[in-house]
């Protein structure tokens, strides 16, 4: 498809614009540094938390709903791979299949989130949430079970909220998509939330099996 | 350090002149108005700490206290949260820091100029959020918020304190991301890694903590608002979860957070005691790497703050060794200090008398604090005075100190103005004694067994706790002087010229103060940071006109 031909200039402090775009890429790197520590104490007092309380933590884990958990790790692997193809597609100059594929990762990522609340509503019908009278495991296992749901809640919420996040960023690129202003060699913010996105990705890669599988095994 | 001459050129707009109005301020992106707004708010925090501080002096000067006990606990707790957070971490790299890192390694601005605003706001906000709880009815858990008191007894504002400090986080990580990838990308030509100044590399050491430790303590908070709000036990071990778990997981980020309340100090020391020496510091490249040892170091110490927490004696003892270690780099940087004066000609301006108190301060605290790396010394004096004046003298004496080194060095720059010679001079020597008769009486008050965060004391300690309340009130007069002198100075002060203090430095060669652009044209770097000429040199370069 032939575009008009851009001349985007690099924000003043760059002295080009490649410049500029391998800076936007260190600075999300970084970024996501931050994060791995940031969930990484998350995951480190769970692991930690469940070495102490392993009948509890299964016992909580078992009143999990491993389909949605399941069916949103196959939305997530496949929303990257479609924002991976956009990337691909802007590389290629092919701004409508560009487009596309931002608004089926914004698709997924939705459909995702829909599971993930219609999830939420399950477990309170179900007395999961930490506090409540009726939790359905008693006796000597309910504090494992509700340190077990305290991940729950702490991790999935935080990582919704990221993914609310994620959608957002990537609204605001396929607004600039659909706005032409990206070109073949100039597409660098598409790159940037894409890191972003696939690091979302990866945290549901790690929260699933914490969550919904380990609790399981025989 | 270039081979541009100074730019003597008159800007036709400084920053500070360009657009003055509230809403140019407020949604300014440059490097250098964000610093002064980042200036102005921690100023602000860091009188609301002293106010703790002031009311616990106050009620230390009679045995059986002044205060109520309740008032008592939340005046230390604001203290120690203000002070830590809104105050220290902050302090040198949103201010100095953000202000010369750009000029220092030639660059028109930070990385990520939108982002850099974005951290002040988010500052702010979290500043209020924490006003919120102090002015609410306060925090009575001090500044670390251990559990079981901060879920289950106390009945301050923990949850709003907690989320305060939450939303800092973003601001450090924010400022340590845009710091660290400034540093790597924007360099001028010819400014390699081993000709950058030490103030930089300090903030590239301090930035690696703020991106490295900062998610932990955020991650900490939300799981002690998680507790608090729902009556879970990650930290209670009456449900399942670990007491001690959350003072490692606070202790992960507050260990290295010490560091990030020294290691801009030192950036700031290298800088003024080679220049007011005229001469090259003393082993660049071990001050450079004693830095990035200390940023490393200092993430393999957390656990000295638990020895006597129920630690294993095998963690105690790595983590003992690991505080003796991380004192090797701090040292070898006091003697290069040192050597860098030794023999020189110096000329004892503010900023000297300020570093010159720096080294003295921080050596007493850093000696002290082996003893506190010392396992059997810290059961006596673990949670003592001896271990509250031990961290004023690195964090107060070093710190604070470096910072108004620091700003009365730079403030020709960053205003245009020279501050009063006379009146920098007077405070400097009034912080350092006011800050010695201060906190010296603790050393021996804590090694007596005087308790800290008791409201009162036995009658035997009150001559030494009186001579601190009296060092204290010295102290606030040597903190206020600045207060009034650097503002009277922005209308009547002397003029500045590019470059007062003849140093070296890209920030001196471009007009004070520096256009919005920094650089009316991009310097190229020929030489390493601290190329001063001999004083025989100059005298020789004189004669021959």
């Amino acid at each position: 498809m032939a575009e008009p031909q851009l001349t985007v200039e690099p924000e003043f402090q760059y002295s080009s614009l490649f410049a500029q775009a391998q800076t936007a890429v260190a600075g999300m790197w970084l970024f996501l540094a931050q994060e791995c520590v940031f969930f990484g104490g998350m995951i480190l007092t769970w692991v930690y938390a469940r070495y102490w309380n392993e009948a509890g933590f299964d016992a909580g884990a078992s009143h999990t709903v491993l389909w949605i958990g399941s069916v949103n790790v196959g939305i997530l692997v496949t929303s990257s791979f479609v924002f991976a193809c956009a990337l691909l597609f802007v590389r290629a100059g092919q701004v409508r299949l560009t487009a596309l594929a931002l608004l089926g990762v914004i698709v997924l990522g939705s459909v995702f989130l829909l599971l993930k609340g219609y999830e939420w509503h399950l477990d309170f019908v179900a007395h999961n949430w930490v506090n409540d009278p009726d939790f359905p495991v008693k006796g000597p296992l309910e504090g494992g079970a509700k340190l077990f749901w305290t991940f729950y809640w702490v991790g999935t919420v935080l990582h919704a909220a990221h993914m609310v996040v994620g959608i957002g960023l990537v609204a605001y690129v396929l607004r600039r998509t659909l706005r032409r202003q990206f070109t073949p060699t100039y597409h660098v913010p598409i790159e940037v939330v894409g890191i972003f996105w696939g690091f979302v990705d990866i945290v549901w890669i790690l929260l699933w099996p914490l969550i919904y599988l380990i609790g399981r095994l025989p | 350090m270039s081979t541009t001459t100074i730019d003597a050129r008159e800007a036709e707009v400084s920053y500070l002149s360009e657009k003055f109005t509230l809403w140019s301020w407020l949604l300014s992106t440059d490097h250098k108005r964000i610093a002064i707004l980042y200036l102005i708010s921690i100023t602000v925090f860091f009188f609301i700490g002293g106010i703790g501080a002031a009311v616990m002096r106050w009620n230390l000067i009679e045995p059986g206290g002044m205060v109520a006990p309740e008032t008592y606990n939340r005046m230390f707790s604001m203290h120690g949260v203000m002070m830590v957070w809104f105050f220290l971490v902050p302090s040198i790299p949103a201010t100095l820091g953000n202000f010369c890192i750009p000029l220092m390694i030639g660059a028109r601005d930070l990385a990520f100029p939108k982002l850099n605003l974005m951290s002040w706001y988010i500052f702010v906000a979290a500043g209020l959020t924490e006003f919120y709880a102090m002015f609410a009815g306060g925090i009575d858990t001090g500044w670390t918020f251990y559990p079981t008191l901060s879920t289950g007894y106390t009945n301050g504002f923990v949850k709003v304190a907690a989320a305060g400090i939450f939303l800092s986080g973003f601001s450090s990580i924010a400022t340590g991301v845009n710091f660290m990838v400034t540093i790597h990308r924007l360099r001028a030509p010819g400014m390699f890694w081993h000709r950058l100044p030490v103030f930089v590399w300090s903030h590239y050491a301090v930035s690696v903590i703020y991106v490295l430790a900062t998610p932990m303590l955020t991650m900490t908070m939300v799981m002690l608002f998680f507790q608090r709000s729902f009556g879970v036990g990650m930290f209670d071990p009456r449900l399942g979860g670990d007491l001690v778990l959350y003072q490692h997981m606070f202790w992960f980020y507050s260990h290295p957070a010490v560091y990030i309340m020294i290691l801009p100090g030192f950036g700031v020391i290298s800088e003024i005691i080679p220049c007011f020496c005229h001469r090259r510091l003393f082993g660049y490249e071990f001050v450079v790497w004693c830095s990035m040892a200390i940023a490393v170091i200092g993430f393999f110490a957390w656990g000295h703050h638990m020895f006597v927490s129920g630690e294993s004696i095998y963690s105690a003892l790595v983590f003992s060794l690991m505080s003796y270690v991380v004192a090797v780099p701090s040292a070898i940087k006091v003697f290069n200090w040192v050597g860098t004066m030794h023999k020189a000609y110096i000329r004892f301006d503010a900023p000297m008398l300020y570093a010159l108190g720096f080294i003295v301060l921080f050596t007493i605290g850093g000696l002290t604090g082996l003893w506190l790396a010392n396992l059997p010394a810290d059961v006596h004096l673990h949670d003592t005075y001896f271990v509250v004046a031990h961290f004023h003298y690195v964090m107060v004496g070093g710190m604070v100190t470096a910072l108004f080194g620091g700003l009365h060095f730079w403030w020709p720059k960053m205003t245009g103005r020279m501050y009063p010679e006379m009146w920098g001079r007077a405070a400097a020597l009034i912080i350092f004694i006011g800050f010695n008769m201060t906190f010296a009486p603790q050393f021996l008050l804590g090694w007596a067994g005087m308790p800290r965060r008791y409201a009162t004391y036995p009658p035997e300690f009150q001559v030494l706790n009186v001579m601190s309340s009296a060092g204290a009130s010295i102290l606030a007069i040597g903190y206020l002087l600045p207060l009034l002198y650097l503002p009277w100075s922005l209308f009547r002060g002397a003029r500045a010229p590019a470059n007062p203090w003849d140093a070296t430095g890209l920030e001196w060669q471009t007009p004070s103060p520096p256009p919005s652009v920094n650089f009316l044209a991009t310097p190229i770097v020929t030489t390493g940071p601290y190329e001063y000429k001999e004083p025989e040199v100059l005298e020789q370069q004189r004669q021959d006109g």
